[in-house]
């Protein structure tokens, strides 16, 4: 029995939630940054769901290309917060306040 | 068997999803991440491109998920304390707000495509060829400004993460931030 | 270069003067600011008599035009341009020659005191604008002259301005005219809404063309002509002080008496009785509405002169004297007789502005006391301003062959030869106020300069005549007083000695007053008629004077003490002028003022200013909840975003 699309979206849709749970609720630097990698994740998934379903291979070529762009954002994501930790010597996004008033 | 296939990986990515959330430990919290990834990645293979599955391993989780891992490493990075949002009515707002904003998502989904038949799976579409010819012909051009923009990330990244004149290296024997 | 092309000059002079004297001259450069205070209105009395020579050599009766420029174009096309036409002529010898004679005399009078700069620049200034208001060739010109009469009259009124009253005074005098001018103003839009013109040339001759037009019913079921001449008389009862808009004259004499002089005798006042002359086509178009001028004028004039006979205050006398003076002349035009009231404004000129001068002079020296109870005898100690006062007095009781003699009799034979028994009865009501004056005006005389000296010894060694610049304007007006009536005798006496009629006058006048089919023929009265009439008002009038003589010059101040002894009530009455102002306070002035502080406590401070209040608290409500939303907080502005993404998403795609 062959799974209905649908049932990549759903599930897309929610790991897609998760994360942004995730990068909301989290108080480490590193993890909020985790969480956003999930949610590309599921970004991804569902292009590879709706690939399959329309037959279009675009979509096949966006996640090649959304995955190199993660690649290239998570490398300056993360030389951000080594320039931040040298600086604050925290990662604790609380404390990274110097945009409050 | 597609469907058990689906199942299981399915579970095991949203299971280690929820762990990559919840797991104080930013070590813990990376790998779960590599798991969710991989289970990704197998749901690729099922919908038809195994050669993305193949990418997403190698760069995301051979790649990406190291360097987070070298970071982690890096600057010593301990268990996060609790409390991450300064008021429960945050942590609490933002739930809530993800669960609405999945649930519409899977409301429209479900409507858009509950009886969606995927179009009928041929060779061009799986095959490495297909993805290459695609690759090489009509996208071009994204694909050389991908590896200018991955010149420009490596560039920049390595400018943010210099050490400055005279500032002593990160000691990874100093108290955990 | 003749002079008529230079009279756009004759205002302009004086408002230079005032402007020299207000901007370039120091307070202390007296000497300066006599002389330009009296220079320019001399220069521009020279001129206008030169124009006045020319005028009457070769150019009259055509009117002249001199348009200046331009000041709208258009539809609603207003020039300032000046006119000379017989009319404005005789005003302009009245206004130039008075007016110079004032200011001289002023030298003397205002010499000591601390504005005495800033009174020449207002007099000067006041000049100015008197003969934009008799030149003018327009309606417009004629009430910016107008308005600004009644500015200079504000701001010389409370020349004192650190005393309490003068700038109470002013500011009655201001505000009562006000009111007048209000209905001025409605008359002048009548006139453009039903002839498309104000120019008084142009006018006229519109009017004529098609009296249908003046006689259509149009509002307060009065024909168009009827509430034109309503309206324009209305803004003449503020300006020239009849009932009901007297009130403010007599509290006018807080100013210094030359602006009495000038201003509340011999000009402004007189700027009514003038522009009802000159708007002669619409009373006689509306036959109904000169006679309301014609009672108003009658009923001002005996109710004024009752006043006069119980008042202590020289210059009060004189100020009622005015108003009563001023509604023979509206008696005057109401009753047709135009050439008559401007002979009586010019010959009212010459005494009144004498009898001021002199009430001046008196006061001068007292040392600035004005009660006649407090004088007596002066006519040793000022022995020119005694004659000169006694001979106006004699003028304005209408005395032959002096001046107010026959510009009144002109009046009184206009009333009865007018047709109606109504009519009849104004000439007794004239007749009975000429006793009156003469009677009233020789207590005066009395009072003040004959009997014991009632006042104090300090006064009684200031006693002085006054300088030379002060009691020649005195004589030179007295003269005039004289023989200024000689240009007006009527046909009737020149016929009665068999002489031909030589009223020179009238005739210079006759072309400013319409030509109407319906105007009455010219009252021909029979030569005895008129020979009895004037007999009647000098037997009048010598019983008057006969009767002050018995009681004020023979007793003094007794009479008085007797009459409030006798008839109290009526002393007291006419003392305190019927109490008009106390009247007018309870009826109009605190209604008004309550409306003032309803508008003021409720309207501006809970409504205007409420709402601005409310405006700003909602703003800082506003801003006060607004201010949660930035906190710096990052995270708090990633729900936030994540809050947007969900809202966008139903609205734009569910």
């Amino acid at each position: 029995m062959s799974v209905p699309i649908s049932g990549y979206l759903l599930l897309a849709a929610v790991l897609f939630a998760i994360g942004v749970i995730g990068a909301l609720t989290r108080r480490s630097g590193i993890a909020i940054f985790l969480s956003i990698e999930l949610m590309l994740n599921a970004a991804n998934l569902t292009l590879a769901a709706y690939s399959r379903l329309l037959g279009d291979r675009a979509g096949q070529m966006v996640i090649f290309f959304a995955l190199a762009v993660a690649a290239a954002e998570a490398a300056v994501g993360l030389a951000l917060f080594i320039g931040i930790y040298r600086l604050r010597r925290t990662i604790d996004v609380n404390r990274l306040n110097l945009m409050r008033w | 068997m597609e469907a058990a296939v689906f199942l299981l990986f399915g579970l095991v990515a949203l299971v280690s999803a929820i762990m990559v959330v919840a797991h104080r430990n930013p070590v813990y919290a990376t790998m779960s991440l590599v798991v969710t990834l991989v289970a990704t990645a197998v749901l690729f293979v099922l919908l038809g491109s195994p050669f993305l599955a193949a990418l997403q391993i190698l760069l995301y989780t051979g790649a990406i998920l190291v360097l987070f891992l070298f970071v982690i490493m890096l600057l010593n990075i301990g268990r996060e304390r609790p409390s991450g949002a300064r008021t429960t009515a945050q942590t609490w707002g933002s739930v809530l707000l993800a669960l609405l904003l999945a649930g519409s998502l899977c409301r429209l989904l479900w409507d858009a495509h509950s009886d969606s038949v995927p179009a009928p799976l041929e060779v061009q579409f799986t095959s490495l060829r297909g993805v290459s010819d695609l690759l090489f012909s009509t996208y071009l051009l994204p694909f050389e400004m991908i590896g200018l923009l991955l010149l420009v990330a490596v560039v920049a990244a390595s400018w943010v993460a210099r050490r400055a004149e005279g500032e002593p290296p990160v000691d990874p024997e100093e108290e955990r931030p | 270069m003749q002079p008529v092309d230079l009279l756009w000059l004759v205002p302009a002079l004086p408002f230079l003067g005032a402007a020299v004297n207000a901007l370039l001259v120091r307070n202390h450069q007296k000497s300066l600011i006599s002389a330009v205070g009296v220079g320019f209105p001399g220069l521009s009395l020279a001129l206008a008599l030169a124009i006045l020579w020319q005028y009457l050599a070769s150019i009259r009766p055509q009117a002249i035009e001199q348009v200046l420029y331009a000041w709208t174009t258009g539809d609603f096309a207003i020039d300032v341009g000046f006119r000379l036409d017989p009319l404005s002529a005789v005003m302009l010898f009245v206004v130039t020659f008075v007016g110079f004679w004032i200011h001289l005399y002023s030298v003397g009078y205002m010499g000591h005191e601390a504005g005495y700069r800033r009174f020449f620049s207002y007099l000067n200034l006041f000049m100015g604008m008197m003969l934009l208001l008799v030149l003018g060739n327009n309606f417009v010109v004629l009430f910016v002259g107008w308005e600004g009469v009644g500015l200079c009259s504000y701001l010389l009124i409370g020349f004192y301005y650190e005393e309490v009253f003068p700038p109470f005074a002013g500011k009655k005098a201001f505000v009562v005219n006000r009111i007048g001018d209000f209905a001025f103003l409605l008359g002048v839009f009548a006139i453009y809404a039903n002839w498309g013109t104000l120019r008084f040339g142009e006018l006229g001759e519109r009017v004529l063309a098609d009296p249908a037009t003046a006689h259509r019913p149009y509002l307060l079921g009065l024909s168009v002509a009827g509430f034109v001449a309503l309206c324009l008389f209305g803004g003449a009862t503020g300006k020239s002080a009849q009932i009901p808009l007297f009130v403010w004259l007599p509290d006018a004499m807080a100013g210094p008496t030359p602006v009495s002089a000038l201003i509340h005798a011999a000009t402004m006042v007189t700027a009514g009785v003038y522009m009802v002359v000159r708007a002669n086509v619409f009373y006689q178009l509306a036959p109904e509405i000169s006679m309301v001028v014609a009672v108003i004028g009658a009923a001002t004039a005996i109710f004024a002169a009752t006043i006069g006979l119980a008042q202590n205050d020289i210059k009060k006398v004189l100020a009622y004297s005015t108003v009563s003076q001023l509604g023979y002349m509206f008696l005057a035009a109401g009753v047709g007789a135009y050439t008559a009231a401007i002979f009586h404004l010019a010959t009212h000129a010459f005494f009144k502005a004498c009898l001021f001068l002199g009430s001046g002079s008196v006061i001068h020296a007292m040392g600035g006391e004005q009660d006649m109870r407090k004088m007596g005898g002066l006519r040793k100690q000022l022995p020119v301003t005694y004659r000169t006062f006694w001979i106006s007095t004699l003028a304005i009781a209408g005395i032959p062959p002096l001046a107010g003699f026959f510009s009144k009799d002109e009046i009184l034979a206009g009333a009865f030869a007018y047709g109606a028994d109504l009519y009849k009865l104004l000439w007794i009501v004239g007749l009975v106020t000429a006793g009156l004056t003469a009677c009233y005006m020789f207590r005066a005389v009395y009072l003040t300069f004959e009997g014991r000296f009632r006042g104090s010894h300090e006064q009684e060694h200031h006693l002085h005549e006054s300088p030379r610049v002060m009691t020649l304007p005195l004589v030179v007006l007295a003269a005039g007083a004289v023989v200024a009536g000689w240009v007006g005798i009527p046909a009737g006496l020149w016929h009665a000695f068999g002489l031909p009629d030589k009223n020179l006058l009238h005739h210079f006048l006759a072309p400013v007053v319409a030509e109407l089919p319906e105007r009455a023929a010219e009252h021909e009265m029979s030569v005895a008629i008129e020979l009895a009439l004037m007999l009647a008002s000098v037997v009048v009038a010598v019983t008057g004077i006969l009767l002050a003589r018995r009681w004020w010059l023979a007793r003094g101040l007794a009479a008085d003490e007797a009459f409030a002894a006798r008839a109290g009530a009526v002393r007291r009455l006419l003392e305190n002028k019927y109490w008009v102002d106390e009247i007018y306070d309870r009826l109009v002035v605190r209604p008004l003022r309550g409306l003032a502080r309803v508008c003021w406590k409720v309207v501006d401070t809970l409504v205007i200013d409420g709402a601005l209040h409310v405006g700003a608290f909602v703003t800082e409500l506003t801003g006060d909840l607004g201010r949660f939303t930035t906190t710096g907080n990052v995270r708090q502005y990633a729900l936030y975003f994540l809050g947007g993404v969900v809202l966008l998403f139903w609205w734009m795609i569910l």
